[in-house]
């Protein structure tokens, strides 16, 4: 549950984590491309973007098959992009158009790409942590050797649903990874102010008989090690595992909250452990040239760019919309 | 094949009907297996389906749902029992917030064709937190599709639509009709989802009930009989979808209307019902729409207190005696 208890396992080559600091380029310039879209008033409603936060889900899809689940929360971008969403897409669906992932239905909050396995963002705050636990049921009763994996942030923890999660995965020993991006900050709060433990979720998986692991949420390759480990066991039928990884916003909690409860120095600190910059130094440590990493980012540069051209050239949402698919026959009626 | 089968067991043979067809369909729920469920209503699932079919829970209300929920979206049709349907309280943000929104928010990316099966209702004397008649909690939110049974076929028929149904049915089964007894479904009865059934036919007044409100409404049927006024009884059968037709059409018969809902007056579906009458077949009544619903308090333990606020059919001959002298 401590430090001590984190293994680091290099298994991940300089080619496939060059790879993988391109997509954390290509989440970071599509999160920084929503704040600017938000800002102009091309975006409406709300945004809780997740540049900071990259490695977590880049790391943890690479170690995932194509066919395993993810559910996210409303803070969600990253997954939605590290499961094959396109920035396109994604950028599209915050600025109202039809071409959005969610035809304008969803908007940032609830981004979803169910073809590649990404069954949603959830803005209800735990809530997908038993449907994940529900796809694991699933998995088991299709027997499909898929892993559900629930992402979800440190104020999670102290909902309810989150415990009804964690007992009825443990004792059906199901392939269910629960996945905490401990940002430190419950919304505007720090979490350490209302919660008795200092790992919030990896100290309260012991009461439910799991694995708790705490691990730096900011290292793209450990997360990627950790959750393949995880998933592996998950696979084999030896149950879920509770990892918690530690990160840090760059952006507040939503829209133009400027943060300003943060300390100074801890954000500073923060900034130092970029989870790019920190891929960055591994690339290098593996002989990856600086031109290299510069081509990555430029590429993404190149694909975002494009994307935001793309969306705002896009056709409105067709109001049409506004009745379908309520009802799985495409419709909403209600009544004869 | 029996001359008659209680409601209570017409529900475990609708579930089994469904798990037999198709073995995608699961079972979860608090105490339904070895048990056979508190009420009795899965008796027989476990044995028949084995532990992975029918599961047992801990008291984890958002648990069963929200996996059900989760199992439904990928590839299982799971029936899951929220065992009184008071406790739907404990999870609704599923029912308010995440099944019925999930397909509509994600551009219908996913289907969930899940069941969630409740006893409702009260006249038991369980108190007020075990017999509230909560059907208008699901008719307040779009995106649930909504049944309600009155006899043992209609269990089977309706159980073997929800089933079947990609959308997903909230499955009101009434406490009070569980010993009740009544023909069996027949072999391969399967219900249309959104078709009242017209259960007695009149001429002086329509009667629209639900689940426990049409044996009631039958009983003041009766005694209408015999003073030479003719009720007409339609059995709901579903809220969602709401067969609005059948009851404009039946109006046109009887020109005078009078709903008889169990949940309160406060917030009850026949608000919406008798809205729609007043706006469409406004010329069709010579007579005011009355509703006879529960009364709007905590429902009270003591038979002489439950009595006075669950619909009777005292109530309802005396409402329709009125009215046909209007």
């Amino acid at each position: 549950m401590t430090e001590a208890s984190v293994r680091r396992v290099e298994s991940l080559g300089a080619s496939e984590l060059l790879a993988l600091y391109e997509q954390m380029c290509l989440i970071r310039r599509t999160e920084q491309a929503a704040h600017d879209l938000f800002m102009s008033g091309m975006v409406k409603g709300t945004t809780h973007l997740a540049a900071g936060h990259e490695a977590i889900a880049v790391g943890a899809s690479a170690a995932l098959r194509p066919d395993d689940y993810v559910f996210a929360t409303y803070r969600g971008h990253h997954h939605a992009i590290a499961r094959g969403a396109t920035p396109e897409e994604c950028l599209a669906e915050l600025m109202s158009k039809a071409t959005g992932l969610c035809r304008g239905k969803g908007g940032s909050m609830h981004l979803t790409k169910a073809s590649t396995g990404m069954l949603g963002s959830y803005a209800i705050v735990g809530s997908h942590l038993p449907m994940a636990t529900g796809a694991a049921w699933s998995a088991r009763l299709r027997k499909t050797e898929q892993v559900a994996v629930a992402f979800f942030g440190d104020g999670a923890t102290n909902i309810g649903a989150f415990h009804e999660a964690l007992n009825l995965a443990a004792v059906w020993r199901l392939p269910v990874l629960f996945v905490c991006e401990n940002n430190f900050y419950m919304e505007y709060t720090p979490i350490a102010e209302v919660t008795a433990v200092p790992n919030p979720a990896a100290d309260r998986a012991a009461a439910h008989g799991l694995p708790g692991i705490v691990i730096d949420g900011n290292d793209v390759a450990e997360v990627h090690d950790t959750v393949a480990r995880a998933a592996a066991q998950a696979r084999s039928g030896d149950g879920p595992t509770v990892i918690e990884a530690r990160t840090y916003r760059h952006f507040g909690h939503s829209r133009t909250d400027p943060a300003k409860y943060r300390p100074a120095d801890e954000v500073e600190r923060w900034m130092a452990r970029d989870p790019l910059s920190v891929a960055r130094q591994r690339l290098e440590s593996l002989g990856v040239s600086a031109d290299e990493l510069q081509q990555a980012d430029a590429h993404a540069a190149g694909v975002v760019e494009a994307a935001v051209d793309a969306a705002k050239n896009a056709p409105e949402a067709d109001p049409a919309e506004a009745f379908t698919d309520v009802w799985a026959d495409g419709g909403s009626t209600w009544r004869t | 094949m029996a001359d008659v089968i209680t409601y209570r067991d017409a529900v475990a043979d609708g579930i089994a009907r469904e798990m037999r067809r198709d073995p995608s369909v699961v079972c979860i729920g608090e105490d339904i297996g070895a048990a056979g469920g508190v009420f009795k209503t899965t008796v027989g699932l476990l044995d028949e389906f084995g532990p992975e079919r029918v599961r047992d829970t801990p008291i984890s209300e958002q648990a069963i749902v929200g996996a059900a929920m989760g199992a439904a979206m990928t590839g299982v049709r799971p029936i899951a029992e929220i065992m009184f349907s008071d406790f739907l309280a404990c999870c609704w943000d599923y029912l308010a917030n995440e099944i019925p929104k999930v397909r509509y928010m994600t551009g219908g990316q996913v289907t969930v064709p899940l069941v969630i099966r409740t006893a409702n209702g009260g006249g038991l004397g369980f108190g007020a937190q075990h017999s509230q008649a909560v059907e208008n909690w699901a008719f307040a939110v779009p995106g649930l599709k909504i049944a309600a049974p009155s006899t043992p076929a209609d269990v089977v028929g309706l159980m073997a639509a929800a089933v079947r149904s990609d959308d997903p049915v909230v499955f009101f089964e009434h406490k009070g009709l569980f010993a009740s007894k009544g023909e069996p479904a027949p072999p391969d009865h399967v219900l249309e989802f959104g078709q009242a059934g017209i259960v007695r036919e009149g001429t002086d007044v329509t009667v629209v009930a639900l689940a426990s409100t049409v044996a009631t409404a039958l009983a003041a049927a009766d005694r209408l009989a015999e003073k030479d006024i003719s009720a007409e009884v339609i059995d709901l059968r579903c809220l969602i979808p709401l067969d609005v037709r059948t009851v404009l059409t039946s109006l046109e018969r009887t020109s005078r209307l009078v709903v008889v809902e169990e949940n309160p007056y406060q917030g009850g579906w026949g608000g919406t019902l008798v809205s729609i009458v007043a706006d469409e077949g406004f010329d069709l009544l010579d007579a005011p729409v009355k509703r006879i619903a529960g009364a709007c308090v905590p429902l009270p333990f003591a038979d002489a207190l439950e009595d006075r606020v669950i619909p009777t059919a005292d109530a309802i001959v005396d409402q329709i005696r009125t009215l046909v002298a209007y």
